[in-house]
C-alpha cells in the first residue's frame, strides 16, 4: 500500500516530477469540513484529529501567524518522517500550504533535527523550488532545532522556535494555546501534513477507503527487530504480525515495542491485534509514533527495557523534580535488575516509583517512560521475576537490539 | 454546584524547587513523594471552608509561586 511513499526511490522527487505523480500543487484547498470528514489523525504520537486543532486555532481572535511541519522525529526507533522528506518533501509541504490557508497563516517552518543535514538538503531544494513557481500562500522557511529526544514535543519546539530553548512548558489547560510571539501556531507531524497534501487532491472519501473506521488512511511504520530499520506504509488495521512478515522480521517473537520509547511492550502472543488505537488498547497500547521494534529470542526484554529507560533519564530536560529524580532512580532499579541484583524489593520499588512520577510532569516525557517499563514488567514478567532472583537470562548482556543514541552527559546536552 | 466545587489546586512542576513549605501548610491535600517534591490529591474538596483555608496558604507560602487554584471545567 503506497500513498505518502508512492514513487519512492531514495532520491528526492523535484516539483515537476512530482506533480505529474500526484497532480498539479497550485490551487490546492481543502476546507474544514473536508478535513472533518477524513477523520485524519495526527502521526506524531498523540493521534488527535486534525480537524480539531485547526477548528481550536480557527476560534481564535488574534488569528494564526505560523503553521510547523514538526519532523523533529526524537524517537529513536523512528525514521518514517526523514524518509518521507528525503524522498516526497513536496507532499509535505502541499499539506502544510493548504492548512496555512485554511488558517490564514502567512508562515510555513519546517523543522528539522539539526544533525539531519541530508534532510535538511532535501527540504531547502524542495523550498528554492517552490519560490521558482510562484505558488499562492504562505513563505517556507527551515529550521533546524537540536536533536533532543523531546525537541519535537510541540510546546518545546515552539518555545525553541520563539525563543531558541528547547524545553516544555507547563500547560494546565487543554486544549491549549501555543504562539510565537503573539501569534498562534499550528503544530503537526510532517507526515500529517502529508496525507493532508494528498485528502486536498483526492478528497474525504478516497481517504477512508482504507484503514478502520476511527483511525482511516495509511500509517508509515518503522519497524525494527533483526536487521536494519525497515520503512513501510500500511492501512491502520493492518496486523501486527503481517507489519513485521512485510518488513523481513521472522522468527519467534517474545514481544513487540509499540508506539516508540515512551509506547507499551506488547507479548509475542498478541500480534495478530491490528494496528491501530482502537485495537491496541486492548493490550495497552497505542500507534504512537509508528514504531514497532521486536525482540528476538536471543534478546532480553528486562536489558532493553533498562537501556531504554537510561536513554530517557538522560533525556529528561531536568525541570521537574519528579522526572529528574524519578526517571534515574527508575533507570537504576532496571540497571540492577538487568544483572539480577536487588532481588523481589526491587521489582516492588520500580512499580512504586512509577506511581510516584506518572503524570506529575509538565510534558508526557515521565507518564511515556513509566508506561513503558510497567508494560515491560507486565509482558515479561517471569523473566523478571528470574532476574529479581538472580537468575538473569543468558542475553542480558548480549547484543543489543535498540538503536539508542551515544550516551551524552547532562551537561553536553544541548537544548538551545 | 457551587463555583467552589470547580476550583483544583495544582502545581506548576517546572516551577516547583521541593521546598516542601506546602505539606505543611496543607496537608490535607499534599504529601511529598521520595525526593521532596509534592504530590497533590486528585480528589480535592476545595468546598469544605478549612481544606480551601489550607490551600490558599499553601499558595501563598509556597517560595517559588508554584501553587495556584485554578478552575477548572466541568467536574
Amino acid at each position: 500500500m503506497t500513498r505518502l511513499l508512492e514513487g519512492a526511490n531514495n532520491t528526492r522527487t523535484p516539483l515537476d516530477a512530482h506533480e505529474a505523480r500526484f497532480g498539479s500543487s497550485a490551487n490546492l484547498s481543502i476546507s474544514l469540513a473536508d478535513l472533518s470528514a477524513s477523520g485524519l489523525t495526527g502521526h506524531g504520537g498523540a493521534g488527535v484529529p486534525t480537524h480539531l486543532k485547526v477548528a481550536f486555532l480557527r476560534q481564535q481572535s488574534r488569528g494564526v501567524g505560523y503553521v510547523v511541519v514538526n519532523a523533529m522525529e526524537g524517537e529513536p526507533a523512528s525514521q518514517k518522517d526523514r524518509t518521507l522528506l528525503l524522498n516526497n518533501p513536496h507532499l509535505v509541504l502541499d499539506g502544510a500550504m493548504v492548512l496555512a490557508n485554511l488558517l490564514d497563516a502567512d508562515s510555513v517552518l519546517v523543522c528539522v533535527p539539526r544533525n539531519s543535514k541530508d534532510v535538511a538538503i532535501a527540504v531547502n531544494a524542495a523550498i528554492a523550488e517552490r519560490g521558482s513557481r510562484k505558488l499562492r500562500g504562505p513563505s517556507f522557511e527551515l529550521f533546524t532545532p537540536p536533536d533532543r529526544f523531546i525537541g519535537g514535543e510541540e510546546s518545546a519546539l515552539v518555545s525553541w522556535l520563539d525563543s531558541r530553548n528547547a524545553l516544555p512548558t507547563f500547560r494546565p489547560e487543554k486544549p491549549s494555546l501555543l504562539r510565537i510571539g503573539r501569534r498562534g501556531v499550528l503544530v503537526d507531524n510532517a507526515e500529517t501534513h502529508a496525507h493532508v497534501g494528498l485528502i486536498a487532491r483526492r478528497g474525504p472519501d478516497w481517504f477512508r477507503q482504507v484503514g478502520t473506521p476511527e483511525q482511516p488512511g495509511t500509517a508509515l511504520v518503522t519497524v525494527s527487530g533483526n536487521g536494519a530499520p525497515k520503512i513501510l506504509e500500511v492501512p491502520y488495521g493492518t496486523p501486527i504480525e503481517q507489519i513485521l512478515s512485510g518488513a523481513g522480521v521472522s522468527g519467534s517473537i517474545s514481544g513487540v515495542l509499540v508506539g516508540g520509547f515512551g509506547g507499551s511492550w506488547i507479548s509475542g502472543r498478541d500480534l495478530a491485534t491490528p494496528f491501530d488505537n482502537h485495537s491496541l488498547k486492548s493490550v495497552g497500547a497505542s500507534v504512537g509514533a509508528g514504531i514497532l521494534v521486536a525482540l528476538g529470542p536471543t534478546s532480553c526484554g528486562i536489558a532493553e527495557t533498562a537501556r531504554i529507560a537510561d536513554y530517557m533519564a538522560r533525556e529528561s530536560a531536568r525541570q521537574c523534580g519528579p522526572c529528574a529524580f524519578g526517571l534515574p532512580a527508575i533507570a537504576d532499579d532496571l540497571a540492577s535488575l538487568r544483572v539480577g541484583r536487588g532481588g523481589r524489593q526491587v521489582l516492588k520499588r520500580i512499580l512504586e516509583r512509577c506511581g510516584q512520577v506518572d503524570g506529575r510532569g509538565a510534558c508526557r516525557h515521565p507518564d511515556g517512560t513509566v508506561r513503558m517499563v510497567r508494560s515491560a514488567l507486565s509482558v515479561f514478567a517471569t523473566d523478571a521475576a528470574a532476574h529479581a532472583d538472580g537468575r538473569p537470562c543468558l542475553h542480558a548482556t548480549g547484543a543489543r537490539l535498540m538503536p539508542i543514541p551515544h550516551a551524552t552527559s547532562a551537561e553536553d546536552l544541548e537544548w538551545s | 454546584m457551587s463555583r467552589r466545587s470547580e476550583q483544583h489546586l495544582v502545581v506548576n512542576p517546572i516551577r516547583c524547587d521541593g521546598f516542601g513549605h506546602c505539606v505543611e501548610l496543607c496537608p490535607e491535600l499534599i504529601t511529598l513523594d521520595e525526593w521532596g517534591y509534592p504530590i497533590i490529591a486528585a480528589e480535592q474538596n476545595l468546598n469544605r471552608p478549612d481544606v480551601h483555608q489550607s490551600a490558599k496558604l499553601a499558595v501563598k507560602g509556597c517560595p517559588r509561586g508554584a501553587l495556584e487554584i485554578r478552575r477548572v471545567k466541568g467536574n
